[in-house]
C-alpha cells in the first residue's frame, strides 16, 4: 500500500473566494492554527491581478507531526502547490457559484471533502447586465453542491459576518471549526483570531456564528416539480427555491396571502377599496386574486378607485378567455402586467414615490442609522424636457414640446443632473408639489398615450385568445420590455412594438407562443435591440428561403 | 506607501544565527540577501515580486544600518543596468522584476552586462508570471537566460531552498564572472515556510567605497574589439567555470540513486509537483523518498552534461518534467544524448502538455503514462484524476451545469476612480456619435477592456498605449484614435516612447493619462508623481508638467474624475478640437484601495472621538427601479448589483447598492451624466452632529410630517395594513 492511501497524507484544503473577500486571512488563520498543533503547514495564492475582484483559489496543506526520520530524503515534508482534483479534504466557497466551480474544477467530490459553502450569491457581471434576468439558477447550484461533496456545509455566511460587523473569512473559519474536520479544538481557532490582532471582537462574534451555523443541516434543493397538463411549464421567474430561513419565511408569508386574498380579500386592501375587493372575489379565479388585489391597491393609490374600476374592468376582458386554465395564468399575468403598465413611472409617480414615510424609513434601515441619527437623503434626478411635457396637460405640454426656449432652459438646468436634498425643506416641498400634481395627471399628454397602448395591446391580445391562449400569455408578457426611463424607455418602446408585429405575424402557427418567448428573451439581451433584430430576421429567413422567386 | 505593509514583518530580517524564520517566500529571499553580504538592490514591482520591493521599501532601517543601497528603479531597464556596479567592483547586487515583461525591458541592459561579465555577484531575480493568475504573455524567461548566457536557478519550492539558491547565486556568479538569474514561480513567491538563519553580512565593500575608488577596466566595456572576446570568454571560460561550481557545490539533487532503471529528470521549480504526482501514483512518499531515480535541476541553465550522462547511464529510459514551451531543455538533452551516442529513450512533451502550466493533474497523469510504458508494476496506486471523465467516481465527472458557473474576471475595485473615467469615454462616444479605437496599455484600466466598458483592442506593453496608436493616427481620418496609459507605464517609459514620439510626429491621437497617484496595479508603490509626501524619494512631479515639456501644447488636467459630465465634455472637445499634435488628458483621483486603506480609519477614530463625521453610501429605490440595469452597463462597480424585486408584481430584479459601498458618488454621476433613472440617492449619516444640524433636523421633521400626514392619509385608505403574521 503506497503512503498516499494509507493516509500518510497532508489535510488539503482549497479556499475559492474573489479578491478582497479576506480568502488570504482565512488561509493564514488556518496555517496558524495548524504550526500551533505541530503540523507542518503551507499555504499559496495567485494573488496577481486576480485580487482586484476575480476569483482566485487559496490553497492550503497540513502534515500531521510524527512521521519524520532520519533516513528521509528530505528533513520537511514536501508539500503541494496546487490543489490536486479528487484529493482535496475540505473546500471552502465563499459563495453559491464559486461552490460550483470548486466542483467543475473537480477540488470537491462526492468520496472526499467537506464542502462549506455560503448560499449567498456575488452576481457575476454577466448576471448583472443583462436587462432582464440573467441570474443563474441557485437550485442548480445548490444541487451541485450536495452532489459534489461528501458534506455539504451550507449557510447564508455573507449575512452572518455582517451581522457581527465583520468579514466573511471570519464566519467562514467559524463554520471550519465547527465541521470538526480538522483535529484542532475550538480555542486553538479562535487563538488564531486574537493573535492576528485586527478587529478581533467582531472577528470572534462572526467565528461564532459561523461555528453554529455549521452544526445546522445544509439547504435542501427544490426538486424540479414535473409538468402539469398540456402545454410548457410556467415560467416562474422570481419564484425561485428559498434557499435560507428569511426567503422561506417570504415563501410562507406569500402562501398565507394568497389565502387571504380567497377567505379575506378586503383584508388585503385600505378601507376605500372594500367594494373592489367584493369584484374581485366575486368574478375572478381564485388563483388569480392576490395579484389582483395587489394591482387594485396600486392602481387606485396611482390614480384614484375610479383608475382601480377601470383596471379590474380591463383585467376582466381577458380573464373571460382564461376558462379552461385551472391554475388561471393569463388572468394572473395578465392582472400584473396591466397594473404595472398602468401605474408606468412619470415624474408624479417618482416624486410620490421618494417622500413616502416608508421609502425613508427604508433609507435609513439600509444606511443602518441608529434610532434618532442624522440622515440626509438626496436624490439624483435628471429630468427630461420630454418627462416633463409629458406631465403636463396635454395642450400646454404639446406646446412646452416644441418650444426652443423652454428646451434650452430645461438643458441648461439638468445638462448635469440635479441633487435634491428630500430630508430637506426645498427638496420635499418640491418633490411634495410635484406629486400633488396627480389630479391633473388624466389630461396629460403621456397618460393619454399610454391609455391607448393599452387598449391596442388588450384588443390584440384578446383576439389573439380566441385561438391561441398561450400565445395571449405571452403577448400579456411583452409589457415585461417596458422599463427604464429616457433612452433605455424608448429602446423598450421599440422593442415592444416589435414584438407585437411578431405576434401578429406569429398567430396561427403552432409554435407561435415559444417562438414569441423567444424574442422576448432576446428583446431582453441588449439594449441597442440587436440580438431582437437578429432573431426576428432569422425567424423571416425560412420563410424568404421556401417562397421562390417571383 | 504601497497597498500592504511589511513594516511587522521586516523585524524578522534582524533574526541572527540559528533563529528560526518563518514568513513568505519574498521575505526570506530579501533575508537571504542581507546574508550575502548584498551592496546594492534595484527592482520595479510587478506580480510576483512586488512585495520583494515592499519589504525591501518598509525594511530601509536595517538596509541603511547595513550600508547596503536600495533604490525603487524606474523600469526593469534601469534596475538591470544597475548592476554595472558589480562590473569593475567586487560588489554583490541584486535586482528584481515579474518576468518576461521586466527582462523584456531590461534585455539590452542584461546583454551588455552578460557579455562583459561581472566581478561581484550579479542576481537578477525574476518572478515568473506563469499560469493561473498570471497577467501576462505566456512566455519562458529560460530564453533570456540562454541567449545572453546568464545562468538560470530555478530552486525547488520550499523557503530553505530558495534562501540556499540566493546565497549560491552570488557565489556562482563570481566564480563564473557571469549574472545569475534566480526565477521564483508565482507561488513560490507566495509561498509559505521557515528557514533557519544565519547572521546577516555587511558588505566587504559598499557603493559609497566603490564611489570614492573609481576603476575601470576597458576590456569590459561592449565595444570591438572588447565584444569579441566577451562571447568567446563566454563558452571558453565562464561556462566551463559555472558547470565546475555547480557539480562540486552540488547544487542539482539526485534522489533515489539506483532504485529503478528508469527516471526523471525535473526543474527544480516543479519538483514539489512531482513528488505529489509519485506520492499519488504510489512511488514516493511525504519526505520525497521516491522509487524512481530522479535528478532534480535546481539549475536549469547550463545544462551539465557530465551530470545528464551519469543519471542516464544506468537506465531505459527517462522522462523530462520541462514545464512552459519551447521545450529548450529537452532539445538540449536531446544534443546532449545524440552526441554521447547514448541509446536512453528520452521522453518530455510527448507525454506532457505541449504548452501551459505543470499542474499536479498535469504531471500525474505525465508521470502515469510514462510508468505504464516502461515500469507497469511500479505505479501501485491509481488516483482518481486519472479516470475518465465518464466515470462517476472521476472528480471531473460533469456534476454542474457548465452554463451555471461562469467566468468572473479581475475588475476595478469599488470606488475606483478610473471606473468614472471610462464612464465618460463612453457617454462621450455617445456625443459624438462616433466609435474610436483604442490603444490599451497595461494597469488597472486595462479591465476597461471587459464588460461593461468594452474599451480597449490592444495592449503592447507597458508605458506603450501611445505607441500602439502611432499608426492609426493618420491625418485627415474623420476621428482621432484614442490611447491609454496609466501614470506607471507614463514614468516607466511612456513619456518618452509615446508622448514624446507623438509630438515629434504630429500624431493627432487623444492620450489619456489615468494618473491614481501610485503604480496602483502592482500594489500601490510610488511614483514621481504621486501626491503625497514621501520621506525616501522626491513625488509631487506633476505629468502635465512633463507633458508640456516635451512639446504637447493640448493638455488639460483634471482633479476629479468623479465628476463624469464634465470629463464627458472634456473628452468631446479633445475629440473634436482642430489643434494640431496630441492630445493630452490627465485624469487624477487616488486610487481608492489606497485611499480607504489610509481614510477609514482616520474617520473610525473621529467618530469615537466625537468629531462631527459623515458616512455617505449611495442606494437604489426599488420602487422606482424598473430593473432594466442600465446603470450597471455604465458602471459595472462590485458594490452595485442586483437582488430579487422585493414588489411582488415585478419579476426582474432590481438594482441594488451593496454595504461595502464607499459613496465615490461614481453612480450619482452617472445617473446624470448618462441621464438615467431617478432611482439613485446617496445617504448621509452625521455621526456627533453640531448644535446647528440638531436644530435644523427639528425644523425640517415637523415640516416634512406636516406635508407628508396628507400624502399618508390618502395612501391609507387604500393600502392594507401589515398582514398580521
Amino acid at each position: 500500500m503506497s503512503s498516499w492511501g494509507s493516509g500518510q497524507r497532508p489535510i488539503t484544503i482549497a479556499i475559492l473566494a474573489m479578491g478582497g473577500e479576506g480568502g488570504g486571512v482565512l488561509a493564514d488563520w488556518i496555517v496558524a492554527v495548524g504550526e500551533q498543533a505541530g503540523h507542518h503547514a503551507q499555504n499559496t495564492s495567485v494573488a496577481g491581478v486576480a485580487q482586484r475582484t476575480g476569483a482566485t483559489v487559496y490553497y492550503v496543506e497540513l502534515y500531521p507531526p510524527g512521521h519524520a526520520r532520519t533516513d528521509n530524503t528530505r528533513s520537511e515534508p514536501v508539500l503541494s502547490l496546487f490543489p490536486t482534483p479528487g484529493e482535496v479534504d475540505v473546500v471552502i466557497a465563499s459563495e453559491l457559484m464559486e461552490a460550483g466551480r470548486a466542483i467543475q474544477r473537480g477540488f470537491s467530490t462526492p468520496d472526499r471533502t467537506t464542502l462549506i459553502a455560503s448560499t449567498n450569491r456575488v452576481y457575476s457581471m454577466d448576471e448583472r447586465l443583462a436587462l432582464g434576468d440573467g441570474r443563474v439558477d441557485s437550485n442548480t447550484l445548490l444541487e451541485a453542491a450536495h452532489l459534489g461533496s461528501r458534506r455539504f456545509i451550507g449557510a447564508d455566511f455573507m449575512d452572518l459576518a455582517l451581522r457581527s460587523g465583520s468579514v466573511i473569512s471570519a464566519s467562514l473559519f467559524g463554520a471550519l471549526a465547527g465541521s470538526a474536520t480538522l483535529p484542532f479544538e475550538r480555542s486553538a481557532f479562535e487563538d488564531a483570531i486574537r493573535a492576528s490582532g485586527k478587529g478581533v471582537g467582531a472577528s470572534l462574534a462572526a467565528f461564532a456564528s459561523g461555528f453554529d451555523a455549521a452544526q445546522q443541516p445544509a439547504p435542501q434543493p427544490l426538486r424540479t416539480p414535473a409538468p402539469t397538463g398540456n402545454g410548457p411549464v410556467p415560467v416562474a421567474i422570481g419564484l425561485r427555491r428559498p434557499i435560507d430561513p428569511a426567503e422561506e419565511a417570504a415563501a410562507a408569508a406569500q402562501a398565507r396571502r394568497e389565502q387571504l386574498a380567497i377567505s379575506d380579500p378586503a383584508s388585503l386592501v385600505g378601507p376605500a377599496l372594500r367594494r373592489h375587493a367584493a369584484r374581485v372575489a366575486d368574478h375572478f379565479p381564485a388563483p388569480a386574486r392576490s395579484m389582483l388585489l395587489h394591482g387594485v391597491v396600486r392602481t387606485a393609490t396611482y390614480q384614484g378607485p375610479a383608475y382601480a374600476d377601470s383596471y379590474l374592468d380591463r383585467v376582466a376582458r381577458v380573464a373571460a378567455f382564461d376558462t379552461a386554465d385551472e391554475a388561471a395564468r393569463l388572468t394572473t399575468e395578465a392582472a400584473r402586467h396591466i397594473a404595472l403598465w398602468m401605474c408606468y413611472q412619470d415624474t408624479i409617480q417618482v416624486a410620490l414615490q421618494k417622500i413616502r414615510r416608508r421609502r425613508l424609513d427604508g433609507v435609513r434601515a439600509e444606511a443602518k442609522a441608529a434610532p434618532g441619527q442624522l440622515l440626509n437623503v438626496r436624490e439624483y434626478l435628471h429630468p427630461q424636457l420630454e418627462e416633463i411635457a409629458d406631465t403636463l396637460p396635454a395642450g400646454l405640454g404639446r406646446r412646452v414640446a416644441r418650444s426652443t426656449w423652454f428646451a434650452q432652459l430645461v438643458g441648461k438646468l439638468t445638462h448635469n443632473g440635479m441633487v435634491v436634498n428630500t430630508t430637506g425643506l426645498v427638496g420635499f416641498t418640491a418633490l411634495w408639489a410635484i406629486a400633488m400634481f396627480r389630479p391633473l395627471r388624466p389630461r396629460s399628454l403621456r397618460f393619454v398615450r399610454e391609455q391607448e397602448a393599452i387598449d391596442a395591446w388588450l384588443d390584440q391580445l384578446l383576439a389573439a385568445a380566441a385561438t391561441d391562449v398561450e400565445l395571449a400569455r405571452e403577448i400579456v408578457g411583452c409589457q415585461r420590455v417596458l422599463k427604464g426611463y429616457g433612452a433605455t424607455h424608448q429602446h423598450g418602446r421599440e422593442s415592444f412594438t416589435t414584438l407585437l408585429e411578431q405576434a401578429d405575424a406569429l398567430l396561427g402557427r403552432d409554435d407561435a407562443a415559444a417562438t414569441l418567448a423567444r424574442l422576448r428573451e432576446a428583446a431582453l439581451a441588449d439594449e441597442d435591440g440587436a440580438t431582437l433584430r437578429r432573431a426576428c430576421a432569422e425567424l423571416a429567413a425560412p420563410t424568404a428561403l421556401a417562397s421562390p422567386a417571383r | 506607501m504601497a497597498e500592504r505593509s511589511f513594516a511587522h514583518e521586516v523585524r524578522k530580517l534582524r533574526a541572527g544565527e540559528g533563529s528560526t524564520v518563518s514568513g513568505e517566500g519574498i521575505l526570506a529571499v530579501t533575508k537571504a540577501l542581507l546574508q550575502s553580504g548584498v551592496a546594492y538592490v534595484g527592482g520595479y514591482q510587478g506580480a510576483p515580486i512586488s512585495h520583494l520591493m515592499d519589504v525591501l521599501g518598509d525594511a530601509h532601517e536595517i538596509l541603511e544600518e547595513l550600508g547596503v543601497y536600495f533604490e525603487n528603479s524606474a523600469s526593469e531597464a534601469t534596475a538591470a543596468a544597475m548592476l554595472a556596479a558589480s562590473v569593475n567592483y567586487p560588489l554583490r547586487g541584486a535586482i528584481t522584476f515579474k518576468s518576461t515583461v521586466g527582462t523584456n525591458v531590461a534585455s539590452d541592459a542584461l546583454a551588455n552586462l552578460a557579455s562583459g561579465g561581472v566581478q561581484g555577484g550579479a542576481l537578477i531575480i525574476v518572478g515568473e508570471d506563469y499560469g493561473e493568475g498570471s497577467s501576462i504573455m505566456q512566455e519562458r524567461s529560460h530564453a533570456f537566460a540562454m541567449k545572453s548566457q546568464m545562468w538560470l536557478l530555478d530552486p525547488r519550492p520550499n523557503v530553505a531552498a530558495i534562501v540556499n539558491a540566493v546565497e549560491a547565486g552570488f557565489e556562482l556568479s563570481e566564480a563564473s564572472s557571469t549574472p545569475v538569474m534566480l526565477q521564483l514561480r508565482l507561488r513560490s513567491c507566495h509561498l509559505h515556510g521557515s528557514f533557519t538563519a544565519k547572521d546577516n553580512v555587511r558588505p566587504p565593500m559598499t557603493v559609497k567605497d566603490a564611489a570614492e575608488n573609481p576603476s575601470r577596466q576597458v576590456d569590459r566595456i561592449v565595444l570591438p574589439p572588447a565584444s569579441f572576446v566577451h562571447e568567446r570568454e563566454k563558452v571558453e571560460e565562464r561556462w566551463p567555470a559555472a558547470v565546475e561550481y555547480i557539480t562540486n557545490h552540488g547544487l542539482n539533487e539526485v534522489l533515489g540513486a539506483g532504485a529503478a532503471d528508469v527516471g526523471v529528470i525535473v526543474q527544480g521549480g516543479v519538483y514539489n509537483t512531482l513528488n505529489r504526482a509519485m506520492e499519488l501514483l504510489g512511488v514516493s512518499d511525504a519526505y520525497g523518498n521516491t522509487r524512481i531515480p530522479t535528478y532534480v535541476m535546481n539549475v536549469t541553465y547550463p545544462v551539465v552534461d557530465a551530470e545528464i550522462l551519469d543519471f542516464v547511464k544506468d537506465k531505459r529510459a527517462v522522462l523530462l518534467v520541462e514545464e512552459g514551451q519551447p521545450d529548450y531543455i529537452e532539445q538540449n538533452l536531446n544534443t546532449i544524448l545524440r552526441r554521447a551516442a547514448s541509446d536512453v529513450a528520452l521522453h518530455g512533451k510527448d507525454l506532457l502538455p505541449v504548452a501551459g502550466e505543470y499542474t499536479a493533474t498535469e504531471v500525474t497523469r505525465g508521470l502515469h503514462a510514462f510508468l505504464s510504458r516502461y515500469l507497469p508494476d511500479a505505479a501501485a496506486a491509481k488516483p482518481a484524476l486519472l479516470l475518465p471523465v465518464g466515470d462517476p467516481r472521476s472528480p471531473f465527472a460533469p456534476r454542474v451545469d457548465p452554463s451555471v458557473v461562469r467566468t468572473r474576471p479581475p475588475g476595478l475595485c469599488t470606488g475606483c476612480p478610473e471606473r468614472p473615467i471610462f464612464s465618460a469615454l463612453k457617454l462621450a462616444e455617445r456625443e459624438t456619435g462616433k466609435q474610436h479605437h483604442v490603444s490599451a496599455d497595461i494597469g488597472c484600466h486595462l479591465f476597461a477592456i471587459n464588460e461593461p466598458f468594452n474599451l480597449g483592442a490592444t495592449t503592447m506593453g507597458y508605458g506603450l498605449g501611445s505607441a500602439g496608436a502611432a499608426a492609426l493616427s493618420p491625418k485627415g481620418a474623420d476621428r482621432r484614435t484614442i490611447a491609454v496609459m496609466g501614470d506607471g507605464g507614463f514614468w516607466h517609459n511612456g513619456l518618452t516612447s509615446g508622448v514624446g514620439n507623438a509630438v515629434f510626429n504630429q500624431s493627432d491621437q487623444l492620450l489619456l493619462v489615468v494618473d491614481n497617484a501610485y503604480s496602483a496595479a502592482t500594489g500601490g508603490q510610488d511614483i514621481l508623481s504621486s501626491r503625497n509626501d514621501s520621506p525616501l524619494r522626491s513625488t509631487k512631479h506633476p505629468i502635465e508638467k512633463a507633458v508640456r515639456g516635451v512639446g504637447v501644447t493640448w493638455a488639460r488636467t483634471v482633479k476629479n474624475t468623479y465628476r463624469i459630465g464634465e470629463l464627458r465634455d472634456l473628452f468631446v472637445k479633445a475629440l473634436t478640437t482642430k489643434e494640431p499634435g496630441p492630445k493630452v488628458i490627465i485624469a487624477q483621483s487616488e486610487c481608492s484601495l489606497n485611499r480607504q486603506r489610509r481614510e477609514r480609519p482616520l474617520k473610525a477614530q473621529a467618530i469615537r472621538d466625537g468629531k462631527r463625521a459623515v458616512k455617505e453610501r449611495f442606494g437604489v429605490d426599488a420602487d422606482t427601479c424598473t430593473g432594466d440595469h442600465a446603470c450597471i452597463r455604465v458602471s459595472g462597480c462590485p458594490s452595485l448589483t442586483i437582488k430579487a424585486n422585493p414588489d411582488p408584481m415585478r419579476t426582474d430584479p432590481v438594482a441594488t447598492v451593496l454595504d461595502s459601498c464607499v459613496g465615490c458618488g461614481t453612480c450619482g454621476a452617472n445617473a446624470h451624466a448618462a441621464a438615467l433613472c431617478p432611482s439613485f440617492y446617496r445617504s448621509d449619516l452625521v455621526y456627533n452632529p453640531h448644535w446647528r444640524d440638531k436644530a435644523l433636523a427639528r425644523l425640517r421633521r415637523g415640516w416634512i410630517a406636516v406635508l407628508s400626514s396628507g400624502v399618508e392619509r390618502r395612501a391609507a385608505r387604500f393600502e392594507a395594513m401589515e398582514v398580521p403574521a
